[in-house]
């Protein structure tokens, strides 16, 4: 069962995930593999199946279609001994608040062959001082460390992390991302799922993007969409008052072009020239207008 | 953030076993207890339900019989056997119903899924919850009577036996019929609003809080369809003297009709119950 890994054996390798619910195909061919030793993201819009094809990996659903191997194993069949290499972190976080921060990792950490000692975790989520504390009086982002302590204290070879750092205050975010980058320097490989561009340009190693239910496009945050989507926009006011704009790979002979035939003083009006951020790539690669995503 | 960043599990050599379903069981049993007595609710209307009514009614009518045609028992004996059955449904029917049905809709169960922990480790730790509860306060209860009362208790072996099946074989209906009720409440801030109505209802008709000889037959007939009113009639069987059997509409204890509906209802229940039990919200597929 616990067969040691060839080095470069990939942790996940979905081929051909498929999903309906009635009507609507939720996953729709999606290929997937990430290395071990990896914070890999998959972002997308509401819909676009992200959840269902995390719940595929963590055993929750079954599929329709496709081949799934999680740490070497079908999900769909993974027994307890697989269980205990995985954690878990959901987006649901409101149960059991009638616990401790201490009472609850202590207990999780009873249900692995070789836990880590729960005191650790709770000191590496940075929870000491509300060790004592019921779940229910934690701060947004308290409660979110305490589900990571829940989700490690089984020391994951993979932890699946859903949307972690919703609601939190920008503060609380980066310390969070600081706790997951130390997990993944400690050897886990890390499944997240995000709304926030910021936070998989931050953390992630790889990002996926997925739209209605297929796999868009695969890469580090910085190289995500390809050349072509990171060519610079240099936009200008035109001589009749609009607003001009043109894609080029050479921003700086465009700006030299238009100050040469800009009369008297080679001033350009309203000058930009501005390289697409990850947002801008994730919305052209989602085909969304930035109103439709603000809401 | 300290410094001791968890480390990944392929650096452990050995490879230890898991641990058995019994110990985590034993685990849940103490996570449940703790979660429990943690909720002012549960204590409350759950718990200490019982005692209370217990102790407003046989105040109430102290110094009056219950009884008909120029037989009668003093109200409190007559009243305690109720107070017992109705205990045990509260710790296990009621209980269960809605702590499940909570657990389901805030996530409890499917972070417990994610983990190694056995399916039946959770049940066990349920049971334990329910058996701990419903043992300390049916003695509760029966202290109370006793010393407080005067409610005598049986003295012979063959009613304390009676009162042993009757006792676990309600529990042991009443904890899977609260296994396969959690299914219903379509929430867990509904589970309450459902289950309640259910048992309140079940009291009144089954003769705790009135006479079960006193009620129109037609609702005699109503409440043995149901566990509580059998459960009541043997708790009766333990702590009335024998004369009492007159009071009863059949005139005779029927133990045999006792453990009959008890026994199917417990089946049923876990039939049904191990069909529909869902570790997920109804929403989230």
């Amino acid at each position: 069962m616990d067969t040691p890994r060839r080095q470069g054996a990939p942790v996940i390798e979905g081929l051909g995930l498929r999903k309906r619910y009635g009507t609507k195909q939720a996953v729709d061919g999606l290929d997937l593999r990430v290395e071990q030793g990896e914070i890999f993201a998959v972002l997308g819009p509401n819909g676009a199946g992200k959840t269902t094809t995390v719940e595929i990996l963590e055993g929750f659903r079954s599929r329709d279609a496709g081949e799934v191997t999680v740490l070497g194993q079908d999900p769909a069949s993974g027994g307890r001994a697989w269980r205990s290499r995985l954690g878990v972190v959901l987006q649901d976080s409101r149960d059991q608040v009638e616990l401790t921060v201490r009472e609850l990792v202590h207990h999780f950490a009873g249900f692995y062959p070789a836990g880590q000692d729960p005191e650790e975790v709770i000191d590496a989520v940075g929870l000491r001082e509300k060790g004592s504390t019921r779940a229910r009086q934690l701060s947004g982002g308290q409660r979110r460390r305490l589900d990571v302590a829940l989700g490690i204290v089984g020391r994951p070879e993979l932890l699946f992390l859903d949307e972690p750092t919703t609601g939190f205050d920008p503060q609380a975010r980066r310390s969070f991302w600081e706790l997951v980058r130390s997990l993944r320097d400690g050897g886990t490989t890390i499944l997240l799922t995000t709304h926030y561009l910021d936070e998989a340009a931050h953390l992630a190693d790889r990002v996926a993007v997925v739209r209605d239910g297929r796999l868009v496009a695969l890469d580090t945050p910085d190289a995500l969409g390809g050349p072509q989507a990171r060519r610079p926009v240099v936009r200008w006011t035109g001589a009749d008052g609009s607003t001009r704009s043109e894609r080029t790979d050479r921003p700086t002979r465009l700006v030299h072009e238009l100050a040469a035939s800009t009369a008297p003083d080679g001033e350009v009006p309203g000058l930009q020239v501005v390289r697409p951020s990850l947002e801008d790539v994730y919305l052209e690669l989602v085909g969304a207008t930035t109103e439709e995503v603000a809401r | 953030m300290s410094a001791t960043a968890p480390t990944n599990r392929a650096a452990t050599a050995a490879h230890p076993r898991l641990p058995s379903a019994a110990r985590l069981g034993a685990d849940r049993t103490g996570i449940e207890l703790r979660a429990f007595f943690r909720e002012r609710d549960a204590v409350i209307f759950i718990f200490s339900y019982p005692l209370i009514m217990m102790a407003i009614f046989a105040t109430v009518f102290s110094g009056q019989d219950q009884g008909a045609d120029g037989y009668g028992v003093p109200f409190a004996q007559y009243f305690l056997p109720g107070m017992v059955a109705t205990g045990v449904m509260l710790t296990s029917f009621q209980s269960l119903a809605i702590s499940i049905a909570v657990e389901r809709d805030d996530g409890t169960l499917k972070r417990l899924r994610a983990t190694p922990l056995p399916a039946l480790s959770y049940f066990y730790g349920k049971i334990g919850l329910v058996l701990l509860t419903t043992v300390v306060q049916t003695s509760l209860l029966l202290v109370l009577a006793a010393t407080v009362y005067d409610v005598p208790m049986p003295a012979d072996v063959s009613s304390w036996a009676t009162f042993a099946w009757v006792f676990v074989l309600g529990t042991a209906t009443g904890t899977v019929c609260g296994v396969a009720f959690s299914t219903l409440p379509r929430s867990g801030r509904s589970a309450t609003a459902v289950v309640t109505p259910v048992v309140l209802v079940l009291q009144f008709v089954s003769g705790v809080f009135f006479a079960f000889f006193a009620l129109p037959s037609w609702m005699q007939t109503v409440a043995s369809v149901f566990p509580l009113k059998w459960m009541a009639q043997g708790m009766r069987s333990v702590f009335l003297p024998d004369d009492a059997q007159a009071l009863e509409v059949a005139g005779t204890w029927q133990h045999g009709a006792t453990a009959a509906v008890l026994a199917a209802w417990l089946v049923v229940s876990l039939v049904v119950g191990v069909r529909t039990f869902r570790w997920r919200r109804r929403d989230d597929g």
